[in-house]
């Protein structure tokens, strides 16, 4: 059974370059569109790895992860933040949100994975 | 590969993304105009986020590149560091038009408009008050690592030393300590010193905290871009500095500068604005994409499966009389579902007409400021459904009705004044059901038609007889006639001669019907009529002979049976009859089709008038059947195309029936049956 990652983005394309590289990997893969989706989903599950972009509608990432640290099962989950920004001003928000590092887009395939290999 | 191909099938559903961010981004530009609310702002920042990031990830650097400085600007404006200009909303509106064809191009694989790009690229600059910067220019596109370089260690260093004294929270946030290390004994040789000093009695110590530090040695000629990413997402808990040549690893300095990049922790700033829950849902959550083949093989299917019940229900009145309850009552379920399944299957195609709708607040929005008009557009029954071949095909006559209301129909803010009116002119398009059809309606509040102009033009031009007497809504509807304008001078923007004839045939071609009515000073309303679909046809079944054709019932007006009195031949042409007081041509389907009739006479058959373009005509057949609902069959994929006829079905006998082109037929009249406006009858 591979390891199970909950993925959060709003974009269509990315979702499925996401999902497409990581099924590929053998990951286990759970699709989400925006935060309020994730954090309803999480309520009632359990994942290895959240990975979540940060501009979306409804709830942005930053908020997800904030929510999902209160959560006693996603306490001492890996949380990726995905995000364009290289300023640090975004990392440091999701930093103190609870999230374990980031992603920087835009990335490649092999970048994700050897970024998600570093947390689970 | 199958991972570039995997790859090239997503980057198609990025270009679709892409084109629907931009409509997101160009209506939320629009209302930019009236209210600035940080909501739609954000909303328009975050599509071309998506948009930035995406093509990045799919390699598309241009647009990537050229989407960042639109972004730039747009996150000014969200922090509110930037003001919301109408200057910078009309450069915004470009850049959304630019980036919407480089997008085009790039999946077409086609070159780029360059000097486009850069001159966008530079208004952008300009609004950001900067020069043009090579950053934004489409060749340096976001690398695939966005973060800064360093440089390499210094010369004679030998290695580097660095304190990694971590903050509480490292392990809850599952960054692995044994990680790093491992990560950095792949760059070379290391010693790890932990301190454990700070570890509390077991009664003070908080199990998920982190109480370790260490010291770490590694040796070897390794950038510091290498150390900065292991430790990458715990910056601000490390520091590192190079050992010199020499310098053994017991030799450590008492005291360690913070490293240069040290930044200090940014002001503390309310995430991206909490939940926006008013948000309204977007048009399309909880919606698939299918593609119309799929639909439209579902849609043949249950044709067929039409096609077999209503056959089954003719075999029915055949047999036995004491079997038949049983069969009826299976039959009226099986039609039931049919008809149930048949509309639910119908429904996969319809589509809310906001999709077309939605182009107009823009090109109402750059017409007025071309035409110094002041307008506002008011869009009513978004949520219409109707076929998406019909509403493909509905687009560009409305948008010709949209720009001619505009152009011809409102006045300048000066006349309007004059005419005690509002400056504003009102523009209202609007949709919705009547019985089987859908309506749309185009009205202004504008000048409306000048009947005595349009009258002395159709003279001129031999359009109507000079002696010819015609209503007020004849007059308004010769605006529908070929060749017809009575723009004074040919702008760019409407009235070239052609326009409002091609908008009533295209209308006409979907089985549709066109209407102008117009109020001197007070404004025209435009009101079209579209069948929902174009698979299936209300039908009228007539017989002629041993034949039967098929009407669609929305192109009838009534049927009747006529005396031998109200019937003459004209001289060179073919009969015409009286109908109140209009005489109308006759048309003969036996004539048309070459078939054997009961009888060529008018009084021993039925007339049945049809309409479309304006014109009528009588249709002699025989016999009036049954109306039923019949799916068209094209003729032209299955056979070849037939002049006056729209299509072909099946009967429940099994038996082709061809379905009448009405339109192709009252065209052709119009060799044989008089003017182009009937007339009265003397």
């Amino acid at each position: 059974m591979g390891k199970k990652i909950l993925t959060v983005d709003d974009s269509a394309s990315m979702r499925q370059m996401v999902l497409f590289t990581l099924r590929g990997a053998g990951y286990d893969v759970v699709q989400t569109c925006d935060g309020v989706e994730a954090l309803e989903w999480a309520r009632q599950s359990a994942v290895d790895l959240v990975l979540t972009d940060v501009h979306m509608p409804r709830m942005d990432g930053i908020t997800l992860v904030r929510e999902l640290r209160a959560l006693s099962h996603y306490k001492f989950v890996p949380m990726l933040i995905l995000t364009t920004e290289s300023s640090t001003e975004k990392k440091m928000d999701g930093k103190r949100a609870g999230a374990t590092g980031w992603l920087v887009k835009p990335f490649n395939p092999p970048q994700l994975l050897a970024t998600v290999a570093r947390v689970i | 590969m199958t991972l570039d191909l995997e790859m090239a099938e997503i980057a198609k559903v990025f270009f679709q993304e892409s084109r629907e961010g931009l409509d997101v981004m160009e209506s939320g530009l629009l209302t930019l105009g009236t209210t600035a609310d940080a909501e739609s702002i954000n909303t328009i920042f975050r599509a071309a986020h998506s948009i930035k990031g995406g093509s990045a990830t799919f390699g598309f650097a241009e647009v990537a590149g050229f989407t960042h400085g639109v972004e730039t600007l747009l996150d000014e404006m969200r922090n509110g560091v930037r003001a919301v200009t109408a200057e910078a909303i009309q450069t915004l509106l470009q850049s959304c038009d630019c980036l919407r064809e480089m997008i085009a191009a790039t999946e077409a694989e086609l070159p780029l408009d360059q000097g486009r790009i850069a001159s966008l690229n530079s208004d952008i600059a300009h609004i950001l008050g900067e020069r043009p910067q090579v950053a934004t220019a489409p060749a340096k596109a976001p690398a695939a690592s966005a973060e800064p370089t360093a440089a390499a260690p210094a010369a004679g260093a030998s290695g580097w030393r660095i304190v990694f004294e971590p903050a509480a929270d490292l392990l809850r946030l599952r960054n692995e300590p044994t990680r790093m290390f491992t990560e950095l004994a792949r760059l070379g040789a290391v010693v790890v010193r932990a301190d454990a000093s700070r570890v509390p009695l077991l009664d003070a110590l908080d199990p998920e905290a982190c109480y370790l530090s260490w010291d770490i040695e590694i040796s070897g000629q390794i950038p510091r871009a290498q150390i900065d990413e292991v430790f990458d997402w715990v910056d601000s808990q490390w520091r590192a500095e190079p050992i010199p040549a020499g310098n053994s690893a017991a030799a450590v300095p008492a005291q360690l500068d913070p490293p240069p990049e040290a930044r200090p922790v940014s002001v503390e700033r309310s995430p991206a604005v909490a939940a926006p829950a008013a948000q309204k849902a977007s048009p399309d959550s909880g919606s698939i994409r299918v593609a119309t083949e799929k639909l439209d093989n579902i849609i043949n299917l249950v044709g067929e499966l039409l096609i077999t019940q209503s056959m089954l229900c003719g075999f029915a009145d055949g047999i036995d009389p004491n079997e038949l309850d049983r069969l009826r009552q299976g039959l009226s379920q099986l039609a039931r579902n049919t008809r149930e399944l048949q509309e639910s299957v119908m429904q996969i195609r319809m589509l809310p007409i906001s999709f077309a709708f939605n182009r107009f607040p823009r090109i109402v929005h750059d017409l007025s400021r071309k035409l110094n008009k002041r307008v506002e557009l008011k869009l009513t029954g978004e949520n219409t459904e109707l076929d998406k071949t019909v509403l493909e095909k509905i687009s560009d006559p409305l948008v010709h009705l949209v720009r001619n209301a505009l152009d011809h129909g409102l006045e300048t803010p000066e006349r309007r004044s004059a005419a005690g009116k509002h400056e504003t002119g009102t523009i209202e398009l609007g949709a919705f059901h009547e019985g089987g059809n859908i309506i749309i309606e185009v009205r202004d509040d504008g000048a409306g038609l000048n009947k005595a102009k349009i009258l002395q033009k159709a003279r001129e031009r031999g359009l109507v007889a000079p002696d010819q007497e015609l209503t007020d809504e004849q007059i308004d509807n010769l605006i529908f006639m070929p060749g017809f304008s009575t723009a004074d001078q040919v702008s760019d923007v409407s009235g070239r001669g052609v326009g409002m004839d091609v908008v009533r045939r295209n209308i006409n071609d979907l089985g549709g019907h066109v209407q102008i009515s117009s109020k001197e000073g007070h404004g025209s309303t435009i009101r079209i009529r579209l069948p929902l679909t174009l698979a299936i046809l209300d039908g009228q079944l007539v017989r002629v002979g041993k034949e039967i054709y098929i009407f669609s019932l929305l192109a009838i007006v009534e049927t009747i049976q006529v005396s031998k009195d109200r019937v003459n031949t004209l001289v060179g042409r073919s009969e015409v009859f009286r109908l109140r007081d209009e005489y109308l041509p006759i048309v003969k389907l036996c004539d048309q089709f070459g078939i054997e009739p009961d009888s060529r006479r008018a009084e021993d058959g039925l007339l049945v008038v049809i309409e479309s373009d304006g014109k009528r005509a009588g249709v002699l057949v025989d016999d009036l059947l049954a109306q039923q609902q019949v799916v068209i069959k094209s003729l032209e994929s299955n056979f070849k195309p037939v002049a006056g006829v729209a299509g072909a079905t099946i009967l429940g006998d099994g038996t082709v029936a061809l379905i009448i082109d009405v339109p192709d037929l009252i065209r052709s009249m119009g060799k044989l049956g008089g003017g182009e406006v009937t007339a009265h009858a003397a």
